[in-house]
């Protein structure tokens, strides 16, 4: 049985010119789709049937693409959620964090909450998808990889690793169809009162490195990080865990 | 006698399979996008070109234009004869012997044909051009055996039965190749679609010394964008396809060929021509597309030219530098029909080779290739003190910068040449930020939506300023907005503009006495054509000039001018990047190298990066306007 696969696309922003285009990392979760599911992919977006960059994510091959046409000013999750509730879906791939509006990187872990469904975070692959069973492969700093087993239905978030995305051709992107559908009403009310200002440059925390020879600082960009002080907290209670990352930031100043 | 009637009624019967066959031919062509043409105009402006401007390119090569002139004259005539003193019997002994003066002259032709082909150049095709010569002979020399009775040389019925016979035979071989040949696609075929080709050509404003260069937009709302199967080309680029006579002229001036990429001009013709009659290419008797073999290719006027015909390699190869082109004698338009093909693969298939891709989604997101911010397009100019347009709105000179503003060696370009024009006082400005890529790489990678987006807001800029001339330093965007923005200019941005390459309007000012320089000192120097300076658009006197303002002697490469070997740096060649067993600029180089010249002096920022990544040693390479500033004549005050 074919698996249903719904990517999900947002409107990007081009880090220099600031203009609008398909984003870096949902234009790999439609590749990865197209891999998955080939032209059965359905690619959803909630905004607006006019935006011209979803003719750039059609242009990768996409006869249609699904528009829950909603305000500027609403709420994607909501959505969504219904559109997701409503159709018979196995797998949904979204990029990590959208590249405009509020970019908090919160849709996946949202939809997953309300939907119940698993999130699974950073992809760099899905290389099976059998017995209602995927394996998946996590993006990890360095090129490295971790293959997990995810029970089906499930969201998904590609990572920059994943494939890059085929070239987006003019003609297919034209003539695809944009089907709209009622999306979410509802205004994000928090949003509204948002302010939104340039973000300023973060510093970098400069790294020492004491190496000597060519060699050791060869190998000191290059290794992972052995992270001296880190700990894998696996058994300890929630309480222990919550209190290990409170005190991280208080010792970073993050809190203060 | 019996079979007297026997060459008459042959004569006919050819004559008749011949047109049967044309007639097929033309259905062939047909089956193309209509385009249209203005038949009677066409057809009688037809022989003045035939005789003016294909001789014109057919000149080149003195012994081939005379033996053409000759053979294709003789025929001509002797045919029209033939049917007056052989089929419609006119018993004037003037007639006769004015045919067998023609066929005399058609032999003669055909003599040094036949001498050309007993050790011919590589780039010829054999096969059945190598038969041409002989059964033209034949032809010849079986009508004036013929032809003699009636001119009353030899009584009638000399000969007898056999001699009929004989001669029956040689009316079939000779009318068959000529006539029967030209309908059905033997050699012959070249006459009767290259007149055709000539009446209805695509680009006839080449005719009688003009130039023709702007590539045609594609019709976005099309079902096809540019070109996937024989049949979505227009219908007058099938019937170009059809004239092609296979001397390998285009092949002998390819770059790409050379270098031993995939692709060869004659070649695609044929292939072409493979395609809109349906077949392979198992026929095809000349050199192969470098490193593959010849027999394998497929096609017909509705299957997928990249499905079997030809190979994306070979599209991606070319570097649009219409050397091609400009060498054709049947005035084929090869770089048309490549960039039509790449059309379908860029905007239908999203298929660009390599770096493509990566170029085409940064110029629609930045209108710059490389991706750069568009607010720092300016940044190369901080200290130049130039005038911006927004502030200045009005100027008599607006200096068009292109990409080359984000490149530091073009940079030096750049600067060189606002010094020239601070010194000869011009009253200059910028667009500084509101500039954008002209559109030229896009275009030529076939992504044709995008080179008419940044055309019509680059237009839309331009129109709100006034100025009466653009000068750039970048031949490429020369190009595009002297020869293809015109399509675009739906307010007339460019009305009444003088478009010019900066060498042209240095060379004004040179001449004018506005700019002093001093004697060049240093050592020999050449000067390299950019393509699309010179072939594009004819300017090969102003660059010149200007060395030789400077005392300079140009020491001219084999291939200069017209025949300017292409620095591999055109039509998006060096961002598809098909590996060849050459590079292109390492082959310019040698020639710039063989003149023993010091220095290369070139006219594009373009060439410029090319030519300078080749490896020393090597002559320096220096851009005309660089040269120029080191001779300033500084005046004290
Ligand atoms: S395309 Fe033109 S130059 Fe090339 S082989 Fe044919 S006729 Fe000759
Ligand atoms: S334009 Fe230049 S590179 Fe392209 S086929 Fe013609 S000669 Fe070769």
């Amino acid at each position: 049985m074919p698996h249903k696969v719904v990517s999900l696309i947002s409107v990007g922003r081009h880090p220099q010119s600031g203009r609008s285009r398909r984003a870096e990392q949902d234009s790999r979760a439609v590749e990865l789709g197209l891999k998955l599911a080939g032209t059965d992919l359905d690619v959803v977006h909630a905004g607006n049937t006019e935006e011209p960059t979803l003719r750039q994510y059609a242009g990768m091959g996409l006869p249609s693409v699904t528009v829950l046409e909603q305000d500027e000013k609403a709420d994607a999750v909501e959505s969504l959620q219904s559109y997701l509730q409503s159709e018979k879906v196995d797998i949904v791939l979204t990029g990590v964090r959208a590249e405009s509006g509020e970019s908090s990187g919160m849709t996946p872990y949202l939809l997953a909450e309300s939907l119940g469904w698993p999130m699974v975070s950073r992809v760099a692959d899905i290389v099976e998808v059998k017995d209602g069973e995927a394996q998946v492969l996590l993006a990890l700093p360095r090129g490295q990889r971790r293959q997990v087993t995810v029970k089906l239905p499930f969201i998904a978030s590609i990572d920059n690793a994943a494939q890059a995305a085929r070239q987006s051709a003019f003609g297919p992107g034209l003539r695809a169809k944009m089907e709209a559908q009622q999306g979410s009403e509802s205004v994000d009310e928090i949003r509204l009162n948002w302010e939104e200002v340039p973000a300023k440059a973060r510093p970098k925390r400069l790294k020492v490195v004491k190496a000597k020879t060519a060699a050791d600082r060869f190998k000191a960009a290059t290794a992972k990080p052995q992270g001296g002080s880190g700990k894998v907290m696996k058994n300890e209670s929630v309480e222990e865990k919550a209190k290990a990352i409170f005190d991280l930031l208080v010792e970073e100043k993050v809190i203060r | 006698m019996v079979i007297d009637w026997l060459p008459s009624v042959l004569i006919v019967v050819l004559l008749a399979l011949g047109v049967i066959g044309a007639l097929r031919r033309v259905s062939l062509w047909r089956a193309g996008q209509p385009e249209k043409v203005n038949l009677i105009a066409g057809l009688l402006a037809m022989p003045g070109r035939y005789l003016k401007d294909l001789h014109h390119v057919v000149e080149r090569d003195k012994y081939m234009s005379r033996t053409h002139v000759a053979t294709g004259g003789g025929f001509v005539l002797s045919m029209v004869l033939v049917l007056v003193v052989h089929v419609f019997d006119v018993n004037e002994q003037i007639v006769a012997w004015a045919l067998l003066g023609a066929l005399l002259i058609m032999l003669t032709g055909a003599f040094f044909v036949f001498k050309r082909r007993l050790n011919p150049p590589a780039r010829l095709s054999k096969g059945p051009w190598m038969r041409l010569p002989k059964t033209l002979m034949i032809y010849a020399l079986t009508f004036i055996v013929l032809t003699l009775p009636a001119a009353g040389i030899l009584p009638e019925g000399a000969g007898g039965v056999v001699l009929t016979a004989v001669l029956s035979v040689g009316v079939v071989i000779g009318l068959g190749e000529l006539l029967f040949g030209m309908g059905w696609g033997g050699p012959m075929k070249h006459a009767f679609a290259g007149a055709l080709h000539l009446a209805f050509h695509r680009r006839p404003e080449r005719f009688g010394g003009g130039r023709s260069t702007g590539l045609k937009p594609v019709n976005l709302e099309g079902d096809v964008l540019g070109v996937a199967k024989p049949s979505d080309f227009k219908w007058n680029q099938l019937l170009g396809f059809d004239a092609c006579v296979q001397c390998g002229k285009c092949q002998a001036m390819c770059p790409a060929f050379a270098a031993g990429q995939p692709l060869n001009p004659k070649k695609l013709i044929q292939d072409m021509v493979v395609g809109l009659a349906g077949g392979t290419d198992a026929n095809y008797a000349g050199s192969p597309y470098p490193g593959k073999e010849v027999g394998n290719a497929k096609g017909g006027p509705d299957e997928i030219i990249t499905a079997g015909l030809v190979s994306q390699e070979t599209l991606w190869s070319c570097t649009t530098c219409r050397a091609c082109v400009e060498e054709c004698p049947m005035m084929i338009e090869h770089v048309d029909a490549i960039v039509d093909m790449r059309r379908f693969l860029t905007m239908e298939k999203g298929e660009t080779p390599n770096k493509g891709s990566e170029v085409l989604e940064n110029i629609i997101a930045t209108d710059n290739p490389n991706g750069y911010a568009p607010s720092s397009r300016t940044n190369w100019a901080a200290d130049q003190n130039l005038a911006v347009m927004k502030e200045k709105q009005e100027a008599d000179v607006l200096f068009w910068v292109s990409d080359g503003a984000f490149d530091m060696r073009s940079q030096r370009i750049l600067r060189a040449f606002v010094k020239l024009m601070k010194h000869a006082n011009v009253d200059v400005a910028i667009l500084g930020d509101e500039e954008r890529d002209s559109g030229d790489v896009a275009r030529r990678l076939g992504d044709d939506a995008t080179f008419q987006s940044l055309a019509k807001r680059n237009l839309a800029t331009l129109g709100q300023y006034k100025f009466k001339k653009i000068v750039t330093t970048d031949p490429h965007a020369y190009h595009c907005l002297r020869n293809e923005y015109g399509d675009f200019d739906t307010d007339g941005a460019l009305a009444g503009v003088e478009v010019l390459h900066h060498t042209t309007f240095l060379n004004q000012l040179v001449q004018s006495g506005a700019l002093k320089l001093d004697a060049f000192k240093g050592g020999k120097v050449t000067y390299h054509d950019p393509c699309y300076l010179g072939r594009y658009n004819g300017e090969y006197e102003a660059p010149r000039e200007l060395l030789r303002s400077l005392g300079i002697e140009v020491a001219e490469m084999e291939r200069s001018g017209f025949r300017s070997r292409c620095c591999g740096g055109g039509g998006g060649a060096p961002i598809t990047d098909i590996p060849g067993e050459r590079r292109i600029a390492d082959m310019r180089m040698e020639d710039a190298s063989e003149t023993g010249a010091e220095l290369v002096a070139v006219g594009c920022q373009q060439c410029t990066a090319m030519l300078e990544g080749v490896v020393e040693p090597r002559p320096e390479v220096k851009d005309i306007s660089e040269i120029l500033v080191d001779q300033l004549v500084e005046e004290v005050h």
